[in-house]
Formats: structure tokens, C-alpha cells, sequence
């Protein structure tokens, strides 16, 4: 997929990032949201939202509550379909291929996108088995592999350290923040190609937001990842790229050191220096 | 400060009001437990185990109706409790205000409030006239109809205390449904729902009504479940409500014994739940 192809279906709101700087040419685009509507029943929750999500970059949604970020993200692994009455039109293009499209294995689809969400949501089942879950699912292991996969994701999530010697125990018995890092060594066992981060620090205290911004920063190495964020320090601290979306729509895409600092759209800057939201 | 003591006064009479209902209901408990232990200790004996019920004025136990009660409980319960799980998952799972789920839901409403004896002559009119006898396959039909919409209740209640985001988490795996139902939101819900089998076999070990037309009793020793069967409710109905000694002693032992096997299983149960449940 050629990133010409990619900026160029950018609605004419999110003007800068037709203008890309040199470094985001040279990204290859993971995933191309084109053109993506969505109602929940009569309400128009998204319009024409269009931005490509680069190979291992992080792309930050910001914007007020209810201004369809989230919404955009539970698309993107068609997670919203659990629900009757939700319908999202347009497309969205992992390497190429509309995941929108109707006649797709939904769950081959959310295999190959893991997601975190706002709320820890360990398993009640033990830590090990928490990550052996969505391995399980999709490989039939021998013991000694499935605990070095058990072993690698939670080494991966920084959490081993402090849980290996009780992986026998229940996962709800850790605190928030290691609960939620077991979220992302659970997301990441299963080797998906995008992350998806719905608010994934918002109910943690200041030391745990810190590691899982590490943890981030970490994974990035490796996967195309999108995180949705209403903490803007934490969008500018850690993503590559940010969108800022209002009322439904996209209003401005760009570096996110440049949305930051010169952001082309009013709202925009509106919103990041706090006037508003 | 006239409004700060208004308030004080208020919560006294409130928390007073609470404390004296409490114990209202609870001397009740305690009465009849109390009563139920004077009457019942005395009369327990080995022979309770090993004798069948007697004729009046001669030496007996209560073995063939323990039997009896254990047997149609137990094959209620093997019917039921699957029944009942699986139509629960069903209305909280799979019927998303569809109009099948809604009936279904309304129909269980009503089988639950319904009368025992109604379903005792239910099962009457449709199994013991054709086949021409009372029988204990019959009396545990009877127990399964009124433990199954007890069960679908409860578990249709329990699945939907699963929190959402729990099913959203393992949908985002890649999970397929059934599995995320499986491993996932019953392993949340077991204690729940093991709580609620319980509740309906306790319901049914102590139902008189629909075993009166079923599988009616017998003074005999008997483990053929095609002809009449004896068991713990209908024998305490008929020596309690009869004018020998020994038969209401028996009664009132069979009455301690019903109660006791429940407390036992509800013990057992918990304890079985914290173990294979994983401590928090």
C-alpha cells in the first residue's frame, strides 16, 4: 500500500497531514481507515472519519468525551457487532484487505487485532491461564511451549517479575495495574499484527499509568498500535501520531509533535491548550 | 441543629424498626429449628437406616423412603439441572429481545408461581393414567418441572451479572461465542448458579404435593423406579398427620433428617465452590 494512496484520502479537514513530513513518507501504512460511518440505532456517531495507522508507530485519538474515538477503535476489530442495532459503513483496510467486508471469520478478524480496554478484565481464572486463553484458541501447544508463550507475553508486558512465582493464582487477585498489564501480555500472546488501547491507563494510579506508557513505548518496536486517550500529556508523551476528533468527525491528523505546536485547526488548539473539553 | 437531630432521631427509629424485624423473622427460624431438634434428636436411631417404614405398634426406619427421596431427587436433579442451565444461557446469551426469548421468559415466570399440585396432576393425568400406575420415574418428572424454571431463573440472573466488558475481552481474543460463554462467563457465574441448583433441590426435597399423585409411597423396601416409590414428604405427611406415636416419632425424624441433608449440601456446596472457583 503506498502512503500517496493513504494521506490523499484524508477529507480536506485534516488539511496538514496532506502536507507529510519526510519522515512519515518513509512509514509503511498498517491500516487504512477510509470513509468510516457509524450509527448506534438513528445516532450518527462517526462521519467520514479517513487516517492510515502506521506500521509500528502510535497513533493517539484525542478529543471530549463522546466524540466517537472509542467508537472508532471498537470498529477497528468489530467488537461493536456483539451489540444488534450498531452499524458502521465504509472501509478499513488491514494490509490491503477491507476487515469491514461481510462473509469475514469475525474472530480470525479480532485474533489478528487484540485490544485493552479501560477497565482491567482479567479472567477468572489463573494467571497463566489467562495468557494460555487466546493461545489455546488458535494452537494446540505441548506444556513446555505453551509456558514459554506464557512466559515471553508476560515478560513482554513487564509483569513476569512480580507474578511467576504465583501463576498458578487467580489474575483477579492483582492490583489494577498489574491486572492490566496482564490485559496486554493476554492481547499480545496471541502474536495479533495491531494493538488497540481503549483508555488503557485511565482507571490506573500514577506509578502503573507510568509502566504501562513504558510498556508502550516498548511494544511499539513490534506492533502498529492505537490508543485511545482523554490524559493529553499522555498522547503528546506517547504517541507518534495523533488524531483529534470532535463531534464525530476527524478534525485534524498530524505528527503528534505538530499537533502539539502547530496545530492547523482552530478546535484543535482549542481543545489541547484546554479552552475547551 | 434542630434539623441534625431530626435526622438522628429518624435514623434511630429506622435502624430500630430494621433490628426489630430481624429479629422477628429470625425467632421464627429459630423456633422451628428448635422445636424440630427437641422432637427430632430422640427419635434418631440406626434402625431409621436399616428398617423400612413399619405398620403402627411395631419396630421400623425410614430407609426405603431416605432411598426413595435421594433416588427421585437425584434423577430430577440429572434432568434439571442441565435443562435449566441451558435455557438460562439461552435468555441471557442468545436472546437479545428477540420475541422467542421473551416468550420463553414469560412461560418460565409462570411455571415458576405455579402451584405444586398442579404440576403433580399434571404429570398425573399425562404419565401415571396411560401408564396405569404410580411410579417413582413419574414422581421425579413431577420434581424436575418444578426445579427446572427455578434454575433457568437463577441463571439467567447470574449470566447477566457478568460484567459486558468481560464477554468484550474474550470476543477481542478471537474467542467464538460458545467458548466465551463457556470458559469464561460461567466460570463467573458458578457460584451463583451452583447456588441456584441448590435452592431448587432443596425446593424439591421437600415437596409433598406432586409426589401425592406420582409416586404416591410405599411400605415396602423398593428400588424399582416403575412402581410406586416411598420417600421422606408424603411419609411425613401421612404418620405425622397420624394418631400412633411411634409413626409421628418417625415423622419428625424424617422431618430433622430433610433438614439437615440440606444444610449438608449447601455446606458441601460453598465449599466445593471456593475450592474449584479460585480464591480472590
Amino acid at each position: 500500500m503506498s502512503v500517496s494512496l493513504a494521506t490523499s484520502s484524508l477529507p480536506p479537514a485534516a488539511g496538514p497531514a496532506s502536507d507529510p513530513g519526510a519522515s512519515a513518507s518513509q512509514l509503511p501504512v498498517k491500516c487504512q481507515i477510509r470513509n468510516v460511518g457509524f450509527h448506534y440505532g438513528k445516532f450518527h456517531a462517526l462521519k467520514n472519519v479517513s487516517l492510515p495507522l502506521h506500521d509500528r508507530r502510535v497513533t493517539a485519538f484525542i478529543g471530549p468525551s463522546g466524540c466517537g474515538k472509542s467508537t472508532l477503535l471498537r470498529i477497528l476489530n468489530r467488537i461493536y457487532e456483539l451489540y444488534p442495532g450498531q452499524l458502521a459503513t465504509g472501509e478499513v483496510l488491514v494490509d490491503g484487505e477491507n476487515i469491514l467486508a461481510p462473509g469475514l471469520d469475525l474472530n480470525l478478524v479480532r485474533a489478528k487485532i487484540g485490544m485493552v480496554f479501560q477497565k482491567p478484565t482479567p479472567f477468572p481464572m489463573s494467571i497463566h491461564d489467562n495468557i494460555a486463553f487466546g493461545i489455546k484458541l488458535y494452537e494446540r501447544l505441548p506444556k513446555s511451549e505453551m509456558d514459554d508463550r506464557v512466559e515471553s507475553a508476560l515478560r513482554r508486558a513487564a509483569l513476569w517479575d512480580e507474578v511467576k512465582d504465583k501463576l498458578k493464582q487467580s489474575g483477579l487477585g492483582l492490583s489494577g495495574g498489574q491486572q492490566q498489564r496482564l490485559c496486554i501480555a493476554r492481547a499480545i500472546a496471541v502474536e495479533p499484527e495491531i494493538l488497540l488501547l481503549d483508555e488503557p491507563a485511565s482507571a490506573l494510579d500514577p506509578i502503573s499509568t507510568q509502566r504501562i506508557e513504558e510498556l508502550i513505548a516498548e511494544l511499539k518496536s513490534d506492533y502498529c498500535i492505537a490508543i485511545v486517550t482523554h490524559n493529553m500529556q499522555q498522547a503528546a508523551r506517547s504517541s507518534d501520531y495523533t488524531a483529534f476528533m470532535y463531534l464525530g468527525e476527524l478534525i485534524e491528523f498530524d505528527e503528534t509533535e505538530r499537533i502539539f505546536t502547530r496545530p492547523q485547526q482552530k478546535r484543535t488548539e482549542d481543545y489541547i491548550t484546554g479552552r475547551f473539553g | 441543629m434542630q434539623l441534625y437531630d431530626r435526622r438522628r432521631l429518624t435514623n434511630r427509629v429506622v435502624v430500630g424498626l430494621s433490628l426489630a424485624a430481624t429479629a422477628f423473622g429470625l425467632l421464627f427460624l429459630v423456633f422451628v429449628l428448635a422445636t424440630l431438634l427437641k422432637n427430632g434428636v430422640g427419635a434418631l436411631s440406626i434402625t431409621l437406616f436399616s428398617q423400612a417404614t413399619p405398620p403402627p405398634g411395631s419396630q421400623g426406619g425410614l430407609i426405603n423412603a431416605i432411598f426413595g427421596s435421594v433416588a427421585m431427587t437425584a434423577i430430577a436433579t440429572l434432568v434439571g439441572t442441565p435443562t435449566g442451565i441451558l435455557a438460562g444461557t439461552f435468555l441471557a446469551e442468545y436472546a437479545h429481545g428477540s420475541r422467542l426469548g421473551e416468550f420463553v421468559r414469560f412461560i418460565n415466570d409462570i411455571l415458576l408461581s405455579a402451584p405444586s399440585i398442579i404440576v403433580g396432576l399434571f404429570v398425573y393425568t399425562i404419565l401415571v393414567v396411560p401408564m396405569g400406575h404410580f411410579s417413582a420415574w413419574a414422581g421425579s418428572v413431577a420434581l424436575a418441572i418444578i426445579m427446572i424454571p427455578v434454575i433457568v431463573r437463577t441463571t439467567e440472573d447470574m449470566l447477566t451479572l457478568v460484567p459486558n466488558t468481560l464477554r468484550e475481552a474474550a470476543a477481542a481474543l478471537g474467542a467464538p461465542k460458545w467458548k466465551i460463554v463457556v470458559t469464561v462467563i460461567y466460570r463467573s457465574a458458578v457460584q451463583g448458579m451452583l447456588t441456584g441448583v441448590l435452592l431448587a433441590v432443596a425446593r424439591i426435597s421437600g415437596e409433598t404435593a406432586p409426589l401425592l399423585f406420582t409416586a404416591l409411597n410405599n411400605q415396602f423396601w423398593s428400588t424399582d423406579l416403575n412402581r410406586p416409590m416411598a420417600n421422606l414428604p408424603v411419609v411425613i405427611f401421612q404418620f405425622a398427620m397420624s394418631p400412633y406415636v411411634d409413626w409421628q416419632t418417625l415423622a419428625w425424624a424424617g422431618a430433622l433428617l430433610i433438614t439437615a441433608a440440606i444444610l449438608v449440601l449447601n455446606v458441601g456446596a460453598r465449599l466445593f465452590a471456593s475450592w474449584s472457583g479460585l480464591e480472590k
